[in-house]
């Protein structure tokens, strides 16, 4: 507990000594505030227009969520074909990777030719990113599973949905959570790309529109819902982890 | 001896991987209500004979019997216990010990009550809803033994359950398996590479030769049970060593 406090400090008195900088160049009026407001108006501002983005802010946690749901289920379903079907894996590994390497901002206005303007796209957008981590991660906890235990139930006589649902899933599930944890951090900033190519509603499309009118005080307001709502997701998974693994607790490594 | 107190005959197993020969020719008989040990140098291939009886393994020629029926390359039939523990860290001690009930689809709560009454005896009660990383080296084995006997408690095959344990929690492992094995009605073939831990335990001992592995000597025990420490210094117990250890 105390090395936690103590690993805290740190970042703690640098991000405020950061911000005090900022905020001290802001009211020297070294630039004007369109270019860089101080973190007290920004403030201000999150506060005073909170109203008007709460409806921005659901809709692009529900895109988010969604998404990110369909995600999940998803990787669950490719990772467990690829991990028990060599050919499977083999087939759909590399197009896998190699869909990847495209730039999501490419294929995002893609996206709204063929699903319109509506939640659609942006869901698809978060699947996207957010299926990529999970599979790959689960894929890992799924191949490197402790053979002498699959042997051990194989000694039993269990069949291979046993073995699944025995040793296989509860075997991966901390390098599923870690792909989980790295997705949700992603699931907001996929469904705000979404909606900043084009759409109506969202975070995304709040912040075009402060950026057009030059309220760029609103724009980092926005960021800031986006960075919370982010850590936030991050802090539900890690409650999950530990809820559904008590067991990692006693682990001997740590 | 009538036929039907065979349990399992091993018939001239042989098996290679690639060019490493591990068994030659073993043959080997379980009576109901033995305990049979494989004593034998590390790496001459007890645990391959282990993986072929349990049918993990197929044999390149030979045959398994259990009971007069073949059983080669067919799980699922006796229960097998590794030299290592094996406890999936994931579940509480009552879950590990009822997976082999679960596999067979047993009730959940019928597992847990069936279970529950070997606890006392395996040194175990109390810690049901422990995990297996809060527990001793000596409480896994006993757990991992307990998860055995409720796979199948007629042949029990363990591959140097003991093997892992520091010298004095071996001793009284093995005082503690005497104990309860006189109550658990089970024929076990027991593979391990202590001379002592082999004659303490058994009533016939199989001596395997180095890789490519031969049955060198059966020796049948005539110690009398109960046995406990005295046991371990008596004469005959320590001609039976003598014998041994100068056939490896």
């Amino acid at each position: 507990m105390k090395k936690n406090i103590k690993n805290k400090f740190y970042p703690i008195i640098f991000f405020t000594a950061l911000l005090l900088i900022w905020e001290g160049i802001s009211r020297l009026k070294v630039f004007p505030p369109f270019i860089l407001p101080s973190p007290s108006s920004i403030l201000v501002s999150l506060v005073t227009n909170f109203t008007s983005m709460q409806h921005h802010v659901l809709i692009t946690l529900y895109e988010a969520i969604i998404g990110f749901i369909i995600a999940i289920l998803l990787s669950l379903t490719m990772a467990i074909a690829m991990d028990s079907i060599i050919g499977f894996k083999k087939t759909l590994y590399p197009i896998l990777i190699i869909s990847q390497t495209i730039p999501i901002i490419i294929i995002a206005p893609l996206f709204i030719i063929w699903f319109g303007y509506g939640y659609t796209p942006k869901i698809v957008i978060v699947t996207l990113i957010c299926f990529f981590p999970i599979t790959i991660s689960l894929m890992q906890g799924l191949a490197t599973v402790d053979k002498e235990l699959i042997d051990l139930l194989k000694s039993m006589g269990s069949n291979k949905i046993q073995i699944y649902k025995f040793v296989k899933m509860p075997s991966s599930m901390p390098s599923f959570f870690s792909g989980l944890k790295i997705a949700a951090t992603y699931s907001i900033m996929g469904a705000t790309i979404g909606e900043w190519v084009g759409g109506k509603n969202g975070l995304g499309v709040y912040m075009i529109r402060a950026k057009q009118s030059f309220a760029t005080d609103r724009v980092f307001a926005a960021i800031i819902i986006i960075t919370v709502l982010s850590i936030l997701l991050l802090k539900i998974i890690e409650f999950a982890e530990k809820k559904y693994m008590p067991w990692l607790k006693f682990s001997k490594e740590t | 001896m009538t036929k039907s107190n065979i349990l399992i005959e091993v018939i001239n197993i042989k098996k290679s991987f690639g060019s490493l020969h591990t068994l030659e020719d073993i043959s080997l008989k379980l009576e109901k209500n033995q305990f049979v040990s494989i004593l034998g140098p590390s790496g001459c291939g007890k645990s391959t004979l282990f993986d072929i009886i349990s049918g993990l393994e197929l044999p390149d020629s030979g045959k398994i019997l259990i009971n007069g029926k073949n059983y080669n390359g067919k799980t699922g039939r006796v229960s097998y216990m590794h030299q290592k523990d094996l406890m999936f860290p994931w579940n509480n001690v009552i879950n590990n010990v009822c997976l082999p009930m679960f596999i067979k689809g047993e009730n959940r709560k019928k597992s847990y009550i069936k279970a529950k009454k070997y606890f006392p005896d395996f040194g175990l009660k109390g810690f049901e809803n422990n995990y297996p990383n809060q527990l001793s080296g000596g409480m896994r084995q006993r757990a991992a033994l307990l998860r055995t006997y409720l796979f199948a408690n007629d042949i029990m095959l363990l591959d140097e359950p003991f093997g892992n344990l520091d010298a004095i929690t071996r001793r009284k492992m093995q005082l503690w398996l005497l104990g309860i094995w006189d109550r658990m009605n089970a024929s076990v073939l027991f593979v391990t590479h202590d001379i002592d831990e082999a004659i303490f335990l058994s009533d016939k001992i199989y001596l395997l030769s180095r890789r490519p592995a031969v049955v060198r000597e059966i020796f049948n025990m005539d110690i009398e049970r109960p046995r406990d420490n005295k046991t371990l210094t008596s004469m005959k117990f320590n001609k039976l060593k003598e014998k041994i250890i100068t056939l490896l």
